[in-house]
């Protein structure tokens, strides 16, 4: 039995979700296409304004459109996981495994090593989980998967925090947010600054084949990355910023809005690299300073005073010290050679 | 055909002969020489499959799902620890229905670390959902092989065969390996109940709530108890195409007339039957049953065999600590309502070697209704109560194990 594919309705027009269907046919975007897979349809359980969810549809559709419909994805335990899946309502239109939080990466590996031994090679394979389950809790079978060049796209949607468990810290968590684990009490505002943990730069130091950074925000660029992947063979990693407004404290029609800010600010750089090295990035053509992406969100509220004015600046400028650290290693003010 | 083999070179072709698609495995000893010889299997072209190094035990057993959903054959070996490390993985597999196949090559659990055989390690997870069999040679290690993954696929359901570390793993013995026709014709290509398919979608994997998931566990424990019968018929086909004595649930030995039977799992049975054959040249009525299939366990059938015997004595290489034996509190429940006596005996803890002598004064005690209800074989009391004296008198008495290996230093010396 296969799957019946009805054509999506779109109710949108020009808008950015649906990838501007007004623009001439080649350059329009796979979520524009009524035809498009629709890998995670709707009725699922995800927030209004989830950034994962957005992420999710847009990074597996383009994969399904690469692939032929030739996909498998592999989930990790998470936000995505619980929300898109109780049985028997499951939102997915493709083949979906979950097993685990932690062992994403090695279940693809298995996925791809059984297809390949049962002479289904050329079905690829998406493993997909959270910061947490990417980042902390599965880094190493992540870590083994990219070692081992295994033909697996991995996928990391970074909301920057625990969200499936109630916005807990995770190892991605940016400085001085409030989570349920660093809330900010009197001297210490929110998570601790430290070095966090970088996933595209670790995954780069394995010099796997491709790397990527992505946000919602920008529909093509995500699109061409997923399908630049899915031309490659081996271990890939694409980490897509994804605005979570029950966690951030946004507001639900934010979500865009923000991650385009942690573009523009520096502190999310987007860029590209092959085998450890950065080959492409996305300049940022219209500048903002932290504070624009910052008073937005309520993780951050205790940085602000009641007037939206910036209360706390030591930390502010810690903040905008980081953005500005991006903007200078990636060259994000410069042209892209992309 | 007949072979002089180490038990893991053994276990490693059986497997092979089982033609698996994907060989995951991670090394601990005592299970390495099974993935080293796997490994080089799969580099020399004998065996066609997928041998991936994982980076943990957790990924090994993670890689082996995932082949399993995609309706692949898939094998992984592992011991102690290791077991342990891919714990969540263990009830992950059972509870996704997959049938893979394991090797688990029984070793003790640390702390303190030790590599010598025991079964702590399979007791541990007896309760995941995996079919657990026990090898008693290392033939009955080949065999059990290709009733694994016959098993496994026939029921959907994982199944691990528990080969005793080092006692069998690194022994050498003479195996018969049987043509690849032959394991062929006992195995029939993997046919998956599900499978991840781009032209047939499902998910697998989902969550479950309070509304079904009883009756979807209950579905396991259906599935599981569904071996007690398939494991007599496969043994049945076995013993026909292989020529010999094959698998079954438990197997009994000079059971006929026995008034004393011992019961125990692996190969510490060797051990017992020569004890068993000493004394009944001394005319003694006392039996063996060997329980080859611990889960599901086969209450109906041991019963059945225990049915006439008057006083039990179960041998066991692991323990619950805080209450005892764990197969004789299997064994009570199957002979629920009846009052024979059982006796637990805990024995070859870490290695430790499990005397003919020894087990021949437990026997001989039980023969003569004298034995206590629970004996740690061969325990040496005195380095029990120096350290409990020790622990009475001084608060930081220090680390137990170092302070009984110290003791047991001075017993050498003073020798
Ligand atoms: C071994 C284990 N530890 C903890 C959990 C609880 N848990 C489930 S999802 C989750 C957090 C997920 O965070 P992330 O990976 O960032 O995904 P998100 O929900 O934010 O999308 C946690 C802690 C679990 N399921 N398994
Ligand atoms: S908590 Fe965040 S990630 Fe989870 S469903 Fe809601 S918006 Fe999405
Ligand atoms: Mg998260």
């Amino acid at each position: 039995m296969s799957i019946e594919r009805t054509p999506v309705r779109f109710y949108q027009v020009g808008s950015f979700a649906v990838g501007n269907r007004l623009v001439e046919v080649e350059r329009r975007s796979a979520q524009s296409d009524p035809g498009r897979a629709n890998s995670l349809t709707s009725g699922h359980r995800a927030c209004a304004g989830c950034g994962e969810a957005l992420g999710a549809r847009y990074a597996l559709d383009a994969a399904m459109r690469a692939s032929h419909h030739q996909l498998v994805a592999v989930n990790a335990t998470g936000c995505l996981e619980v929300f898109s899946t109780p049985y028997p309502e499951t939102s997915w239109r493709l083949p979906w495994l979950h097993s685990l939080f932690g062992n994403a990466a090695a279940v693809a590996t298995g996925v791809a090593a059984g297809l390949r031994a049962t002479g289904r090679g050329h079905v690829r394979v998406v493993a997909q989980g959270g910061d947490g389950g990417t980042a902390d809790i599965g880094l190493g079978p992540l870590s083994g998967m990219f070692e081992r060049n295994d033909d697996v796209l991995y996928i990391c949607y970074d909301n920057e925090a625990y969200m499936n468990t109630g916005v807990q810290r995770s190892g991605t968590t940016p400085g001085a947010a409030r989570t349920a684990t660093t809330e900010s009490v009197g001297e210490h505002p929110g998570n601790r600054f430290g070095q966090g943990k970088d996933l595209p730069r670790i995954a780069m130091a394995h010099e796997i084949p491709y790397v990527a950074t992505a946000t919602v925000a920008d529909l093509f660029d995500l699109e061409s990355k997923v399908e630049r992947a899915m031309e490659i063979h081996g271990a890939r990693y694409l980490h897509i910023l994804v605005p979570c407004p029950l966690g951030w404290g946004s507001v639900s029609s934010d979500t865009v809005r923000l991650a385009r800010l942690a573009h523009q600010t520096g502190l999310f750089p987007v860029f590209e690299a092959r085998y450890g090295e950065v080959t492409s990035i996305t300049p940022i053509r219209r500048p903002e300073p932290v504070e624009s992406y910052l008073r937005l969100q309520k993780r951050f509220a205790h940085l602000f005073n009641r007037e939206g004015e910036v209360a706390d600046r030591a930390t502010v400028a810690l903040i905008q010290s980081h953005a500005s650290h991006n903007i200078t290693r990636y060259g994000l003010l410069g042209d892209s050679d992309d | 055909m007949l072979y002089q083999l180490e038990g893991s070179q053994a276990v490693a072709r059986a497997v092979a002969l089982c033609r698996p698609d994907v060989v995951c495995a991670y090394p601990i000893s005592p299970q390495t020489h099974i993935i080293e010889a796997l490994g080089a299997l799969v580099k020399s072209d004998q065996l066609d499959a997928e041998f991936i190094n994982a980076d943990s035990e957790f990924s090994a057993l993670s890689v082996s799902i995932g082949a399993s959903a995609v309706g692949a054959r898939a094998y992984t070996a592992t011991a102690s620890q290791g077991l342990l490390f891919m714990m969540e993985a263990v009830y992950n597999a059972a509870g996704l229905g997959l049938p893979i196949v394991m090797t688990l090559a029984n070793r003790a659990i640390g702390a303190p670390i030790n590599i010598w055989n025991d079964h702590s390690d399979a007791m541990s997870v007896r309760d995941s959902g995996w079919v657990q069999l026990f090898a008693e040679t290392n033939q009955e290690a080949v065999d059990l092989h290709f009733l694994a993954f016959a098993l496994a696929e026939e029921l959907s359901v994982p199944v691990m065969v528990c080969v005793d570390g080092f006692i069998l793993t690194h022994s050498i013995e003479r195996v018969d390996l049987p043509e690849p026709e032959v394991v062929d014709a006992l195995l029939p290509p993997f046919l998956p109940r599900q499978s991840l398919d781009p032209n047939d979608p499902v998910s697998i994997g989902a969550m479950v709530g309070p509304e079904a998931f009883t009756e979807v566990r209950y579905l396991a424990q259906v599935r599981l108890h569904q071996a007690l019968d398939v494991i007599p018929r496969l043994g049945e086909r076995h013993r026909s195409l292989l020529g010999r004595h094959a698998a079954q649930l438990i197997d009994g030995y000079e059971l006929d007339d026995a008034d004393v039977v011992v019961i125990a799992m692996g190969s510490v049975l060797g051990t017992i039957k020569d004890v068993v054959d000493d004394m009944r040249a001394e005319g003694h009525r006392i039996g063996a049953l060997s329980i080859t299939c611990f889960r599901p366990f086969p209450a109906a059938a041991v019963r059945e065999a225990l049915s006439r015997a008057t006083r039990l004595v179960v041998v066991e290489k692991a323990f619950s600590i805080g209450y005892g034996g764990i197969l004789s509190t299997d064994i009570s429940l199957a002979l629920r309502g009846l009052s024979t006596p059982i006796h637990e005996v805990i024995a070859g803890l870490g290695g430790r070697p499990v005397w003919a002598d020894s087990l021949r004064g437990v026997f001989s005690d039980a023969l003569a209704g004298t034995l206590v209800e629970t004996t740690f074989l061969d325990l040496d009391r005195s380095l029990v109560d120096a350290e409990l004296a020790r622990m009475a008198a001084t608060r930081r008495s220090g680390p137990p194990a170092e302070n009984v290996l110290r003791d047991l230093a001075d017993v050498g010396r003073s020798a």
